[in-house]
């Protein structure tokens, strides 16, 4: 048996094997250029070279404002996005010998003493606005976190579902293990999601030792717990893309920002006694290439431009005081006064434990 | 050619394959390995060991081999018919079934855990219709189903490119002398194709073993596989020796398992005949292979129905509203860059990670496919074989974490070069590729290598002339597969990608991570999209082999 080559066959070989090089090739020139968007050629060693921005995977700031950063300070900004908070915590201390970049972003004050322990930041040198030094994070005490924004996990309800049926919605935590809300709620976990955890810590912080049997009575009374927060969102709660049909959900406090009613309303509210307040943080990496160009990304985060983009882009509040909100967000949600916390110290202490007994008590 | 030449043929041919594997496998799983065994500079081996001992691993690695088996065995018990029908029978629309069958393979499982989650949950349509008594929500068996719903394409391509090319001779000999077609399939037929479904179950089984964002969306908090236990275990709690340990299990037990396949995969005749025929007509004894395909087609539309129904209803009526958001430029709300531009980095990546799958691929394909002389040769070849296969094993967190603990330094900072995504994808891809090409090549008679030797051919020019023809419909599906696979890739691409420059994918998660009808809605149109151009690369793919290939 012998196959002889077709000529058109080899032909189209050729061609294939060309296009599809030639592709690639094309793609490799425009990720270069992609890479650096200042587009001036030359930068890079001139006023400072590539500053290394580290990130979690949610955050995202418009193009137009990285590239006035570079315009304006003369750096090349490279973003590496790291997995979710936790893994980007986790990562950057297995690599504090050897930094994966030159600043971070991300780490908030539920992992921040992991970091703080591991002396994973260099302090830092910047005139921060008023708003960055009050949400500072506890036992930061060589001032090396700059806190970026703000967010509360709370829980939210379907304010429609409940003006229908004519019943009143939940208000605080001893409400939510009510057996007229029975069937109604459904969380994030703990071990599996960041604002499952917030969560769990709402409920250490309010009940103190007692959080356990708080979470016994929520299960009886068939509070549904999911792994993420877009499984109970999405598919679970009544307002999310899915329509489920609970109508009690741990979110944000800004979620009621998201569900307008096309008539200049909200169909949601965050519940205000069941709040955690997250706040994320930004610093410089300890032995980082480049710490000054560190330093100007940490002051381009809390400058007023970015401070504005926060909430459209990564749906958190600034922190700086006097930056404006958008229309909705002003109009649509409200904040907690006084949100529940627990200190980072005893977080850190704490951690696996909790997680370890929560695990237990979902799972049996 | 004397024996160290041979050798030496050998190396060269896999050393690239063998560097590439070295570089960005090899060194960051050892590294992660390595923080896990190594603590405060001495060797800690009793630690974790002791984690092994714990009765929650026990319970994760049962749970993680039970539910992957079951996953397997429906897989191809759903893939083989269809395999069948796609493959060997002549009707019309077969090509569009077959490239949409592969669409589920590429969806992220965010989006098909959520789909899956609208369609099982309580006020989905699978509980509506069966009165509450079919709820699979956060259950195994809604694990085992969208296991299966993502693999199931694995076993119809794998089975599928061999049953094209086996040869129908012996099966119509046997017929002619009065064998049923059941004892057909299972004196003739099955012996011919036993290497492809041992090699495809065997990948998909890997697959299922590591699933990582089926369960976490699917499973509930009830239960935790060895991936997403290693997840929790690194990422949750730093214990890295925990992690360490359960990496340890992973990788033997994927070694052992490609032992038992190497074994079980073992060709009768190494000289397998080629099919001269083309596929043929269906028969009306081709009826339960047909209907079993249309079945198939309906348990894998459902899921995909949900996503584009939910990405056409908008407020309960019908719009095209999420399409059009996704035109929209980074300044609204709804998109931070246009899903056309994400896209278009998805389609860009995807060709680079394909060349470099196929150049790995078909490197290793031919490194152990060549007719071994001598036991020492064969047991290297079988070696590299096994080698090849074990980025199915690992967890990507531990090879995610590995890159950035180990690529760090000169000359192999390799941290933030634009080669990673691909070649992470690439190698997410290089198993199936080698695994599509190897049944095939194996079946080439060595002796028509020699012939063309003792012709004058050199290797090259013999590769060109004996092996290219055949391989050429199984190397096409195999970039297509690799095209697909790099779509569609998830968990290292938002590992190790830019945050300004998301593949598709990724954008799909972030708006999915956002609250509001419009992200959500978007989402789905986005998914809808990637799974459309999946399919039509698949389809152009199709259509782009040259019918009469193999014939004389």
């Amino acid at each position: 048996m012998r196959t002889p080559i077709h000529p058109t066959r080899t032909a189209a070989a050729a061609l294939l094997a060309l296009t599809v090089s030639g592709c690639s090739l094309v793609g490799t020139g425009d990720d270069e250029s992609a890479t650096a968007p200042g587009g001036a050629a030359g930068t890079d060693g001139e006023a400072g070279g590539t500053v290394v921005l580290v990130t979690h995977d949610s955050f995202f700031l418009p193009e137009k404002l990285v590239k006035r950063f570079e315009r304006e300070s003369g750096y090349d900004l490279e973003q590496r996005a790291g997995g979710d908070a936790g893994a980007l915590t986790s990562q950057l201390v297995l690599n504090t010998d050897s930094p994966i970049g030159d600043v971070a972003f991300g780490v908030d004050n539920t992992f921040g003493s992991r970091a703080l322990e591991a002396d994973v930041f260099a302090p830092a040198e910047i005139d921060a606005p008023a708003g960055v030094e009050e949400n500072a994070l506890p036992g930061d005490d060589e001032g090396t976190l700059v806190a970026v924004d703000t967010g509360n996990v709370c829980v939210n309800v379907d304010t429609t579902w409940f003006a229908e049926r004519d019943l009143d919605a939940p208000e605080t935590l001893d409400d939510l293990v009510d057996p007229a809300y029975e069937g109604l709620f459904v969380t994030p976990g703990a071990t599996t999601s960041s604002p499952g955890f917030a969560f769990l810590l709402t409920t250490i912080a309010a009940y103190g030792d007692d959080w356990q049997e708080w979470w016994e009575e929520l299960l009886d009374n068939d509070a549904k717990v999911v792994n993420g927060w877009e499984d109970a969102y999405q598919v679970d709660f009544t307002q999310g893309g899915g329509k489920g049909d609970r109508p009690i959900v741990t979110s944000y406090d800004s979620s009621p920002a998201f569900t307008v009613d096309g008539e200049g309303g909200t169909t949601t509210r965050a519940l205000l006694d069941t709040c955690y307040e997250q706040v994320e943080y930004a610093g410089v990496l300890r032995g980082a290439d480049n710490p000054e160009g560190a330093q100007a990304v940490l002051e381009w985060l809390v400058s007023p431009e970015v401070q504005e983009a926060l909430p459209s882009s990564m749906y958190v509040y600034p922190v700086v005081e006097g930056t404006e909100l958008p229309e909705e967000w002003a109009d649509l949600t409200e904040r907690p006064e006084d949100p529940w916390a627990v200190e980072p110290a005893e977080i850190d202490e704490n951690r696996d434990a909790w997680l370890r007994e929560w695990g237990d008590l979902v799972s049996s | 050619m004397t024996a160290p030449r041979r050798v030496l043929g050998l190396v060269a041919l896999a050393g690239l394959p063998l560097a590439v594997l070295g570089v960005f496998f090899v060194l960051p799983v050892a590294g992660m390995l390595e923080r896990g065994f190594v603590v405060d500079g001495d060797l800690d081996v009793g630690a974790v060991l002791e984690v092994l001992t714990r009765p929650r691993t026990g319970r994760v690695l049962w749970f993680t081999v039970w539910s992957s088996a079951v996953a397997t065995v429906l897989a191809v018990l759903l893939g083989l018919p269809a395999a069948y029908a796609l493959h060997r029978l002549r009707w019309p629309g077969r090509r569009a079934v077959r490239a949409a069958l592969l669409v589920p393979f590429v969806l992220p499982t965010v989006v098909v855990g959520v789909a899956f989650r609208q369609l099982l949950g309580e006020s989905g349509p699978v509980v509506a219709l069966t009165g509450g008594r079919v709820d699979l929500d956060g259950t195994a068996a809604g694990i085992v189903a969208g296991l299966v719903f993502f693999n199931v394409a694995v076993v119809i391509r794998g089975v599928g490119a061999a049953w094209e090319g086996l040869d129908v001779r012996p099966g119509e000999a046997a017929a002619a002398l009065g064998a049923s077609p059941a004892q057909v399939f299972r004196t003739v037929t099955w012996p011919m194709l036993r290497p492809a479904v041992v090699s495809s179950a065997s990948v998909v089984f890997l697959f299922c073993a590591t699933a990582f964002g089926v369960v976490l969306t699917l499973g509930g908090l009830r239960y935790s596989s060895v991936e997403t236990e290693i997840y929790l275990l690194t990422v949750q709690y730093l214990d890295l020796q925990a992690a360490a340990a359960l990496s340890m299990v992973q990788l033997v037990a994927v070694v052992a398992l490609l032992v038992v396949a190497g074994r079980l995969r073992a060709v009768p005749d190494p000289t397998l005949a080629r099919s001269t025929a083309r596929p043929r007509r269906p028969r009306r004894s081709d009826t339960p292979q047909l209907v079993a395909t249309a079945l198939l087609l309906v348990l894998v539309a459902a899921p995909v129905a949900t996503l584009v129904v939910g990405s056409l209803r908008v407020d309960d009526t019908w719009s095209l509203a999420y399409y059009r958001a996704l035109a929209a430029d980074g300044e609204q709300q709804a998109l931070q860059v246009p899903a056309l531009e994400a896209l278009v980095t998805s389609l860009r990546t995807a060709v680079d990670a394909t060349w470099m799958a196929l150049l790995l691929g078909g490197l290793v394909a031919l490194v152990l496919t060549r007719r071994s002389h001598g036991r020492a040769e064969r047991r290297v070849r079988s070696v590299l074989d096994g080698f090849f296969m074990l980025p199915l094993g690992v967890s990507a967190v531990t090879l995610g974490f590995g890159f950035f603990i180990t690529l760090d330094s000169p000359p192999l900072d390799l941290r933030e070069s634009p080669v990673l995504v691909p070649l992470a994808q690439a190698l997410v891809a290089l198993p199936l590729v080698v695994r599509t090409l190897v049944p095939v090549l194996a079946g080439v008679d060595d002796r028509q290598r020699q012939a063309a030797a003792s012709l004058g051919a050199g290797p090259l020019r013999a590769v060109a002339t004996v092996d290219l023809p055949v391989v050429w419909r199984p190397l096409l599906a195999a970039s297509g597969f690799a095209f697909a696979i790099s779509l569609g890739e998830f968990g290292a691409t938002s590992f190790l990608a830019r945050p300004d420059s998301p593949t598709l994918p990724v954008l799909i998660f972030r708006l999915i991570g956002r609250p509001g009808e419009l992200s959500y809605g978007t989402a789905l149109a986005a998914s809808v999209v990637l799974a459309a151009t999946t399919a039509v690369v698949v389809l152009a793919v199709e259509r782009l082999r040259v019918p009469s290939l193999g014939a004389f």
